[in-house]
């Protein structure tokens, strides 16, 4: 529940999703699910070069499970709190 | 869980999909629950390859299990149109590795 809820901070800020079939997209976070689905607004393939594939998609839903990473921007992560809140995950409270 | 990514928006527009074997199908959701399993009318698979530009071909009525979804995409009709596929050449998108 931690990431979800990580996540859903994160509404509105601009990531960059890598999938596990080696495609970037880059996009604006619209909402996520508690299967981490994604669902990204304004989105534009990293490579798109190599990747036309998603010319005509602006706004797309990506499946959780075929998430590799998701890059964030940098003023989005307080690592501290986000440390602390994964140890008391971890501890079972 | 009502908030969240759903594809009630899309529901009779225009998808792309793109699934775990690197295959981009399009065509119009009908249908989908929880899995993300979902149900496309009037589809098609676009053929990318780096000999020919993009082929198309008739699929019809469709129902792709959520298991081998990567993405949906909504497809922007005017963009499209812009695009001239039958002269697009590249590589077909690499299947998901878990």
């Amino acid at each position: 529940m931690l990431f979800f809820s990580y996540f859903k901070e994160l509404v509105g800020r601009e990531v960059t999703v890598e999938l596990k079939n080696d495609l970037a997209i880059r996009g604006t976070l619209h909402s996520v699910d508690q299967y981490l689905n994604i669902k990204l607004e304004n989105t534009r393939v990293v490579d798109q070069e190599k990747y036309p594939h998603m010319l005509s998609v602006r706004n797309c839903f990506i499946r959780g499970s075929v998430v590799r990473y998701v890059q964030l921007p940098p003023e989005g992560v307080d690592v501290e709190l986000l440390h602390d809140a994964t140890r008391r995950e971890a501890r079972g409270g | 869980m009502s908030s969240g990514p759903g594809l009630e928006s899309l529901v009779d527009q225009t998808i792309s999909v793109i699934t775990n074997d690197g295959r981009n199908i399009v065509g119009v959701l009908k249908g989908f629950d929880q899995a993300t399993n979902i149900i496309l009318d009037e589809s098609h698979e676009r053929v990318f390859s780096t000999k020919e530009g993009v082929q198309q071909l008739v699929l019809g009525l469709y129902i792709i299990r959520g298991d081998n979804i990567s993405i949906v995409g909504e497809l922007d009709a005017d963009l499209d149109s812009t695009v001239d596929w039958s002269n697009m050449k590249a590589y077909p998108l690499k299947p998901v590795i878990h």
